[in-house]
């Protein structure tokens, strides 16, 4: 039996797009997905705000995962919980194991991958101190206390203001615990505006822009922690420390693409994104296999990684009925001033129906501006914002009949903010 | 009545326990902590010294090269992962080249095997990625890398299976003799024994002095570490040493067994030897030296940082002394984890003079058998499946480590009470996540397999629980 679809990983990116590739078609579709149940991380993002944009409501994570499992049991697709891949091949096998199966060789017309991202750790930004407990990453965290239903800490401070250390910062206050502060070594926020207001402000939790955590005390538990104000190179300045007595810190300093398989499967890596180079459609430099969601790059919210998906799955279940043209030609997209990645980082004019969805963020916050889109000298298109900030991510459709009969070598996305 | 006590259960006591648990007669191991190898045993560099480094003719010097003989042939019987890739001392100017072919020099007194003096060229030529300012390097082929806590936890299992008791959250508070042997009053109990072994580390100085006249200094020196991700495992194929100075070995750059980089360490006096933290300074020390020799590396890749703290003493040398019965093994520096079966050796000629322990115990256990699910291969990998299917159950994502094998660890002769020591015991959280998805499992598996609750359950020492309570509105 060859699958027309795998789908590797069952949280919000991959439910999305084995719903879209049957949508498009595919009837022989398998989800393996790692945990005991489908969802992913959207399980314990037990707050609301999801699909403001998909669904044009206000969901809670289980509620928006819960609407793409029941379409997912109006297909035919076949789903393997509580399994683990192990490789995924050029030739499309898919290596698997599980209790209930075993090791399993898994083959397919076309793979999707979407493993979605973890967290960066204390380790990965080194911070000092003694090692006790205490120190976890804002999601284990969240895990611990949604999922779990167990209290992680009594006096907290968080260091960064991605999303989910900004949701912690509420849903730990909200479970009684006091949470001192939150320090964010850029001197601006990671995360949405509308989470500093909701989760910060509204229970007066102090946000120390450009600042960081120096040092960690505490033999089993975490005693303390010093805070120091940091430069414009972010190195603390002496003589600005500030001692806070907390018993946990939960880190929210970043997250990074799960690509692992992807690696090992010899798959092109970018290193802006951490995830996979890939097309309009979402397609890697492995043809036949698809990245979306997290996976690919991280998303500021999941109605974007559902839209992805869609579209990876649309293009997989095409690959695997033969329906794509070959040998199409490449417009590589580049980043100009003030874009820190683009994704998809290729275009492929001639598979573009109307518009190249494409994504990106800027590398800092910038007033009125205009998102321009250029080959070479010659401006192609210009979209205006009031506002661009590196914590949400942008998006723009460069329409396909702008790119011509004969589509562009190259094509640059900048800023081009309108007073500095 | 024991025949032994041996006080603290690092890599010598637990070396200690497996020679003796050898031989005919009885060992009580007694560690402080919830879990053995928690001092200097598990947060050093983990490198088998060749032995040029050592002066010649001291016991340093004997017992590295006899040390490493014997560490390659227990880490194959006893499953301990281990490498012999070789090491370089790198000098970086005419100077210290001199000192290379110094170390060259002892090292062959010494009667290290195969030790050769290479060029700039054969340096690189050999390690790619070392720096331009190389001028050339000490080879030393006989050096290699270890797991260090799963070296000792293999001697103190193999120990116990031997019919070694350990007793483990058992701090030593007195020490004194009898009319046939010693008392050694524990937060236990007392316990009874013809002949003691002080094995205890950093703290070999208090528990020496519980019994004789004060004759040394134990002098701590924490050293720091970064440890990086295994996609920067391949940026040195052996261990890159620079040139030793007064402060120690320096810092080194080094794959490990487990595939990952490791960077370090500094060497600063230690104001409280049981505080092994990190400091900004020290980690920043660190890379700036380490990037001496590997221009490359990228410090982006830091997974983890840890501190370990070396038991130094005012003396040059170990020191190994038996008097009545009453053994020290103290001051034992680098290259302790290199040298300690050859010291167990020494301690078992010691022990030997108070009479117990003349005769070899008939069919003792001397293999150990430890499987990584990750490490083997298709075939490999479908046989323990079909054996037990939680083998096929992956609960650590980063490292691929299953529940079956986290279970072989839970009911393993020397069982862990902590997340932590699962890790060590099956790599459970040691990967790039460092435990952030394993982690609420590796919990759960404990809570349920020890019987205790989730809020018992540690993260490792003792008063290092994981969780507070429930939720208000549980």
């Amino acid at each position: 039996m060859i699958y027309d679809v795998i789908v590797v990983g069952g949280g919000p990116a991959g439910l999305a797009a084995a719903c879209s590739a049957y949508d498009n078609g595919a009837r022989h579709i398998l989800i393996l997905e790692r945990d005991r149940e489908l969802g992913g991380i959207l399980n314990q993002c037990i707050h609301n705000g999801f699909g403001l944009h998909y669904f044009k409501e206000e969901l809670t994570g289980p509620e928006y995962a819960g609407r793409f499992v029941d379409l997912l049991r109006k297909t035919t697709t076949e789903v393997r919980l509580d399994t683990m891949v192990l490789s995924v091949t050029p030739e499309r096998e898919v290596h698997a194991v599980s209790a209930a199966e075993g090791y399993q060789v898994y083959r397919a017309k076309s793979v999707i991958l979407a493993m979605g991202c973890r967290e960066r750790t204390r380790g990965a930004i080194a911070i000092p101190g003694d090692r006790p407990a205490g120190v976890f990453t804002a999601g284990t965290a969240q895990r611990y206390l949604n999922m779990e239903g167990y209290m992680v800490g009594r006096r907290v401070l968080i260091l960064g203001s991605g999303d989910i250390g900004l949701i912690m910062a509420r849903r730990m206050t909200l479970e009684g615990a006091k949470v001192l502060a939150c320090v964010e070594v850029m001197p601006y926020s990671g995360g949405l505006m509308r989470n500093i207001v909701q989760c910060l402000q509204d229970y007066e939790i102090p946000l120390y822009l450009s600042h960081t955590i120096t040092n960690v005390e505490g033999r089993g538990r975490v005693e303390s922690a010093t805070v120091c104000r940091v430069d414009e190179n972010r190195r603390p300045i002496p003589g600005t420390e500030m001692q806070f007595d907390c018993d946990t810190i939960l880190l929210s300093v970043g997250l990074i693409p799960e690509n692992e398989l992807t690696r090992a499967a010899g798959i092109e890596i970018d290193p802006r994104t951490n995830g996979a180079v890939v097309y309009e459609n979402m397609e890697t430099s492995l043809p036949g296999v698809f990245a979306c969601g997290n996976v690919a790059h991280v998303h500021d919210l999941v109605d974007f990684v559902t839209a992805e998906s869609m579209r990876a799955g649309k293009a997989a279940a095409a690959f695997a009925f033969g329906l794509q043209p070959e040998n199409a030609a490449v417009t590589e997209l580049k980043n100009g001033n003030g874009v820190t990645y683009t994704v998809p980082q290729h275009i492929r004019p001639e598979r573009i129906e109307k518009a190249a969805d494409v994504f990106f963020r800027v590398n800092r916050i910038c007033g009125a501006s205009e998102i321009v889109v250029a080959d070479g000298e010659r401006q192609l298109c210009a979209f205006p914002r009031d506002h661009l900030a590196p914590g949400e991510m942008e998006h723009i459709m460069i329409p396909r009949k702008l790119l011509g009969e004969v589509p562009p070598a190259q094509l640059t996305v900048s800023i081009r903010e309108k007073q500095a | 009545m024991y025949d032994t006590i041996i006080v603290g259960c690092g890599i010598i006591g637990a070396a200690a326990a497996f020679a003796l648990s050898l031989q005919e007669g009885s060992v009580l191991v007694l560690e402080k902590e919830n879990d053995i190898a928690t001092g200097a045993t598990r947060a050093n560099s983990a490198i088998i010294h060749a032995g040029y480094d050592p002066e010649p003719g001291t016991k340093m010097a004997r017992l590295n090269v006899r040390g490493a003989a014997l560490a390659k042939e227990l880490c194959s019987a006893l499953s301990v992962p281990y490498a012999q890739i070789g090491s370089l001392v790198l000098a970086f100017s005419e100077e210290e080249m001199s000192t290379v072919r110094e170390l060259y020099e002892r090292g062959v007194q010494n009667g290290v095997p195969g030790l050769q003096v290479l060029s700039a060229e054969e340096t690189r030529a050999m390690e790619p990625n070392v720096s331009e300012q190389v001028q050339g390097a000490l080879y030393a082929p006989s050096a290699a890398i270890v797991n260090p806590w799963e070296y000792a936890l293999a001697l103190a299992e193999t120990a116990v299976r031997n019919g070694a008791e350990i007793r483990r959250s058992c701090p030593v508070v007195s020490i004194r003799k009898t009319a046939d042997g010693w008392a050694v009053g524990t937060a236990q109990g007392t316990f009874e024994a013809r002949t003691v072994i002080n094995a205890a580390g950093v703290e070999s100085e208090e528990i020496h002095d519980m019994v004789l006249p004060h004759s040394f200094h134990i002098l701590p020196s924490r050293g720091e570490y970064y440890l990086m991700d295994k996609s920067e495992g391949g940026r040195a194929g052996h261990v890159l040493f620079q040139c030793p100075s007064a402060l120690g070995k320096g810092v080194l750059v080094s794959p490990t067994v487990h595939g990952n980089l490791i960077v370090g360490p500094n060497a600063v006096a230690a104001v409280d030897k049981t505080r092994v933290n990190t400091t900004g300074a020290g980690l920043e020390f660190v890379r700036s030296t380490a990037v001496k020799s590997v221009p490359s590396l990228n410090f982006r890749s830091s997974i983890r940082n840890f501190a370990g703290m070396r038991a130094n003493s005012d003396r040059d040398d170990f020191i190994l002394e038996e008097h009545d019965g009453f053994i020290d093994l103290a001051g034992i520096k680098s290259p302790g984890l290199s040298s300690a079966p050859a010291i167990a050796e020494e301690a078992l000629a010691m022990v030997q003079k108070s009479g117990v322990f003349r005769s070899k115990k008939q069919n003792a256990v001397v293999t150990r058998q430890k499987r990584h699910f990750n490490l083997q291969d298709e075939t490999g990998k479908r046989a323990m499946i079909a054996e037990n299917p939680l083998y096929g159950r992956v609960i650590c994502r980063c490292e691929t480590v299953t529940e079956g094998e986290i279970l072989d660890a839970i009911h393993s002769p020397v069982p862990p009470c902590s997340v932590d020591g699962v890790k060590r015991r099956c790599n459970a959280g040691m990967g790039r996540c460092q435990g952030g998805f394993c982690g609420p499992r590796v919990l759960e598996i404990l809570s349920r397999e020890l019987n205790i609750a989730p809020e018992s359950v540690k993260k490792d020492l003792d008063g290092s629980e994981i969780l507070l309570g429930e939720n208000k509105n549980v």
